[in-house]
């Protein structure tokens, strides 16, 4: 479309936005980029071009505001401006940069638009541009959804593209070289005689003219560092000990904090701290919000003297019996609590078939617990507060930790860090307020707050706990309908309503993966049902498709079975896209489906698009005499381009052994208010030993990019049922699975 | 008490009772071992006393009185990195990273004791190890990796 087709329309949008009783914005506001955050604090010698790149005369300093939790998205950001700008890896400096609204994500809301990433309809491109424009006005720098390459893929290799058309307009300036005749190689700019200027001795010059802009990206036949298996820059820190994470901070002055909060998110009635006043290193104990801190002089004396407080809880919020809460997500297949009738192709009422096939599934809550227990350092003063924390929402922080002390978002100066781990935990702020809490209450003392483990498992907001209820029937060999219902607590909701914000609109999670399942069933129902809030909630990797897509492609598998087909060649006969029947192709390929696998063997096969991506998992288990061994997983996923196949690999590896560990074995349960499982000997997950061979296959075949952290995970315990049932015939329905069945 | 670190001798004045852990990470300041579980149910806090690979958070202090204790900070640097931690980097295992000194440890104990594990000794030895991440199929092929060096050594 062109340029002025695409305003026009975005006129459009925000015009009848408006009048729909929307947000209005004006098309200048959508379009004025936000100022750029490093220009603040330069010195004259010292040049930036862009939000993500900054020269001084010393070294290069590439901005990465998206959050590393794992993904290695920092050295995928820096890639991606270094690709363009001519640098090599080792050439320079990588930073998160400050929160800024100049970090808005762009991508976010358009992989959360409630359309299938295949659907380029007018409809489907106008609510996503108009997502867009509304996540710039509000300056929505965040890192989840897998949205963080769909949102670097163009605008970072822009970013080095300009970089490195300034530098050598600079270079022009100074050597009256016509920059047509110059190139750039390896950090330099390089003079037709052969001569290289590296660009640090540039920053100077370069400083004194206009960023020049507009420039063409290359060909991917021309990369150097994209689509190439890429020593990944955090690797060596990260096998040597070096690498910092925010618990392993110092900061001069430091005291350090343990938390004893309410773990049934009630409040604290009374408590007494004298034996705990008394125990040594212990400097202080101050109230929070529904409990207490103790201050003392190392972690563990903290811990120690936290547990030695005697506290009487007050109730919490929520059912405190976990058969309460199971009760209620049973009791939401009504009339009034249904969120939204997701699809409905043809007519599943009117069926030929005379006995309906029916079955109802279910899935617990589930933690998110990533190996660092979430932690912050916090100093404040009268003018600002520092904060060094690893977060995925910077901007959030500012603002939350601003609103428990008292200053304004922009006097809070935020420090990410890289996490251990997150699976959505970072997007949480309770380290950050309690933190700022007791930071506080001693201004000018850095507080650093630590999280044991069992205070982490207890202030968790775990993944949604859902159901659903399936009625199919077959006919001829052939699906002829299905119909689910599925009903599910919100994470969304449970999220937003922290931030102090209500959601607009049905939410599309509970459906994920199975309202835009990419079949074509001629009878084919999807109704979403929302369960009021029980326990808080809050997203986990893959939020709302873990729990959709469990019950969707079990029940399919179910119908499948009950049809007399195979499981995946009614897949692909029911496949209505290239990408869907290209995934299920080649883990067909790599499983050698339709083999013999032998006594007490059986594979299954899962299909579900997430976050743009379209995932196929194969697995292949054995029945043995201790139980299921998980023996092979074979995973393919259209992404549009793999930007390192080492990385991609590892990401699809640990989706899926994250999404086979928790089907297998975790959940949290509650009694008296209080999250059962205390520590990872309740609630494990995959260990070593337990772990199958996984291979993995890439495919390019979108023009757009999507994302490869999050879309694993979905199809891996739906395989994994279909697989037990196949080398079985026992049909497991509830996450987790030990419930029924035994893994070795 | 007195311990010795990576070759570095240090006096510490803790309680007996403070886990080897701590002592590590908040007195002496070797933060390279981690805090995961507390409950030695993760192996995060994996080092080396006196040649064994143990979990540091439950060790007392009195216990590692007059030890020799090496840290990952201790196996070997960026700039000469041990065998197990060239493995892991050029098998580019981490991912978020946090677990894998005690990974590390864990499999430097291994092929100390073991130059040429099996399969099913790798998986015994190493399934005290949680990876969150899901790192799993890269420790295993580092673990060989690693092994393959030493023997060539």
């Amino acid at each position: 479309m062109s340029r002025a087709g695409k305003i026009a329309r975005r006129t459009f949008l925000i015009g009848s936005a408006a009048i729909a009783g929307g947000v209005a914005f004006g098309v200048y506001m959508v379009s004025r980029d936000p100022e750029n955050p490093l220009s603040r604090d330069l010195g004259s010698d010292e040049v930036t071009f862009n939000p993500w790149v900054r020269i001084t005369p010393e070294k290069i300093t590439l901005i990465t505001p998206h959050a590393d939790i794992g993904q290695g998205v920092v050295h995928a950001q820096a890639a991606l401006i270094a690709e363009e700008m001519d640098l090599d890896l080792g050439q320079f400096e990588t930073s998160f940069g400050p929160p800024s609204p100049a970090y808005w994500n762009t991508a976010m809301a358009v992989e959360g638009a409630p359309f299938r990433s295949d659907d380029d309809g007018l409809v489907a491109e106008a609510t996503r541009s108009f997502l867009g424009g509304v996540f710039k006005i509000l300056g929505f720098q965040g890192t989840g959804g897998s949205s963080s390459i769909p949102d670097s893929y163009v605008k970072l290799r822009e970013a080095g593209a300009t970089a490195r058309e300034t530098l050598k307009a600079a270079a022009s300036a100074e050597h009256g070289i016509p920059a047509a005749d110059l190139t750039t190689k390896s950090g330099h700019v390089i003079l037709p005689d052969g001569t290289a200027i590296p660009y640090t001795a540039l920053a100077d010059r370069a400083a004194t003219i206009e960023p020049v802009t507009g420039v063409p990206l290359r060909d991917p036949s021309q990369w150097r560092l994209i689509g190439q298996s890429m020593p990944r820059i955090d690797m060596v820190a990260k096998s040597t000990g070096t690498q910092t994470f925010g618990i392993d901070l110092t900061i001069d002055g430091m005291v350090y904090a343990a938390p004893r909060v309410n773990p049934n998110r009630g409040p604290l009635n009374g408590y007494d701290d004298i034996e705990a006043r008394a125990m040594r290193g212990v400097k202080d104990i101050v109230p929070v919000t529904n409990g207490i801190a103790v201050i003392a002089d190392n972690t563990w004396r903290a811990q120690q003297a936290a547990d030695a407080v005697t506290v009487d809880w007050g109730t919490g919020p929520y059912p405190p019996e976990q058969e309460d809460h199971w009760k209620e997500v049973a009791a939401s297949f009504t009339e009034d609590r249904l969120d939204r009738e997701w699809r409905n192709d043809g007519d599943v009422e009117a069926t030929a078939a005379a006995q309906p096939i029916m079955a109802e599934y279910r899935a617990g809550y589930a933690a998110h617990q990533p190996l660092e227990p979430i932690n912050a350092i916090i100093r404040v003063t009268d003018d600002a507060v520092e904060v060094w924390s690893a977060h995925q929402f910077p901007r959030f922080v500012q603002q939350i930790v601003g609103g428990v002390t008292g200053h304004d978002a922009e006097q809070v100066i935020f420090y990410n860090q890289f996490g251990g781990g997150s699976f959505g935990h970072r997007l949480e702020f309770e380290n950050l307020k309690l933190a700022a809490e007791i930071a506080n209450q001693m201004r000018g003392t850095p507080v650093k707050l630590t999280f044991s483990r069992e205070e982490d498992f207890a202030h968790d907001f775990p993944r949604q706990i859902g159901m659903a209820r399936g009625k199919g029937t077959v006919l001829n060999g052939r699906i002829e309908s299905m119909d689910i219902q599925i009903a599910t607590t919100s994470a969304a909701r449970s999220q937003f309503s922290r931030l102090g914000l209500s959601m607009p609109g049905p939410d599309g999670q509970i459906v994920s993966g199975v309202w835009n399942a990419p079949y074509m069933l001629p009878n084919y129902r999807v109704r979403a049902y929302a369960v009021p809030e029980l326990a808080p909630v809050s997203s986990w990797r893959s939020v709302g498709a873990v729990t959709a897509a469990f019950f969707g492609e079990s029940f399919l598998d179910e119908l499948i079975h009950a049809a007399g087909a195979d499981p995946l060649e009614e897949r692909l006969r029911l496949a209505d896209t290239p990408r869907a029947a290209a995934v299920l192709e080649a883990v067909g390929e790599m499983s050698g489906w339709g083999r013999d696998p032998g006594e007490n063997r059986g594979l299954g096969v899962a299909l579900v698009e997430s976050f743009g991506t379209m995932t196929a998992e194969a697995i292949e288990v054995e029945n043995t005499e201790r139980g299921i061994r998980i023996l092979n997983v074979w995973a393919a996923a259209e992404v549009g381009t793999v930007i390192d196949p080492v990385n991609f690999e590892n990401h699809v590896q640990g989706g899926v052994v994250w999404g086979l560990g928790h089907a297998m074995n975790c959940e949290i349960t509650y009694s008296g208010g209080v999250a059962q499982q205390t520590n990872f000997h309740a609630h494990e997950g995959m260990r070593l030993y337990q772990c199958p061979n996984i291979e993995v296959r890439g495919i390019e075949l979108s023009d757009r990019v999507h994302g490869i952290g999050e879309p694993p995970v979905p199809p891996a315990a739906p395989a994994l049922a279909n697989a037990i049932y196949a080398a079985t015939g026992q049909r497991i329905r509830e996450m987790p699975m030990h419930h029924h069945i035994d893994f070795a | 008490m007195k311990l010795t670190v990576n070759g570095q001798q240090h006096e510490v004045d803790v309680e007996d009772d403070m886990p080897l852990l701590w002592v590590l990470r908040d007195e002496l300041g070797y933060t390279g071992t981690k805090y995961g579980c507390g409950i030695a149910q993760c192996g995060a806090c994996t080092v080396h006393l006196d040649g064994e690979a143990v979990r540091s958070c439950q060790v007392p202090a009195a216990y590692a009185d007059g030890a020799e204790i090496v840290t990952i900070e201790g196996l070997g640097t960026p700039d000469a990195p041990h065998p197990v931690q060239q493995a892991w980097i050029e098998t580019q295992v981490a991912q978020c990273g946090y677990c894998q000194s005690g990974q590390i440890m864990q499999a430097a104990w291994l092929l100390e004791t073991n130059s040429a594990p099996t399969d099913e000794e790798i998986d015994r030895v190493m399934s005290g190890n949680l990876c969150r991440c899901g790192t799993y199929p890269r420790i295993r092929a580092a673990v060989k990796a690693a092994a393959q060096k030493m023997q060539e050594a």
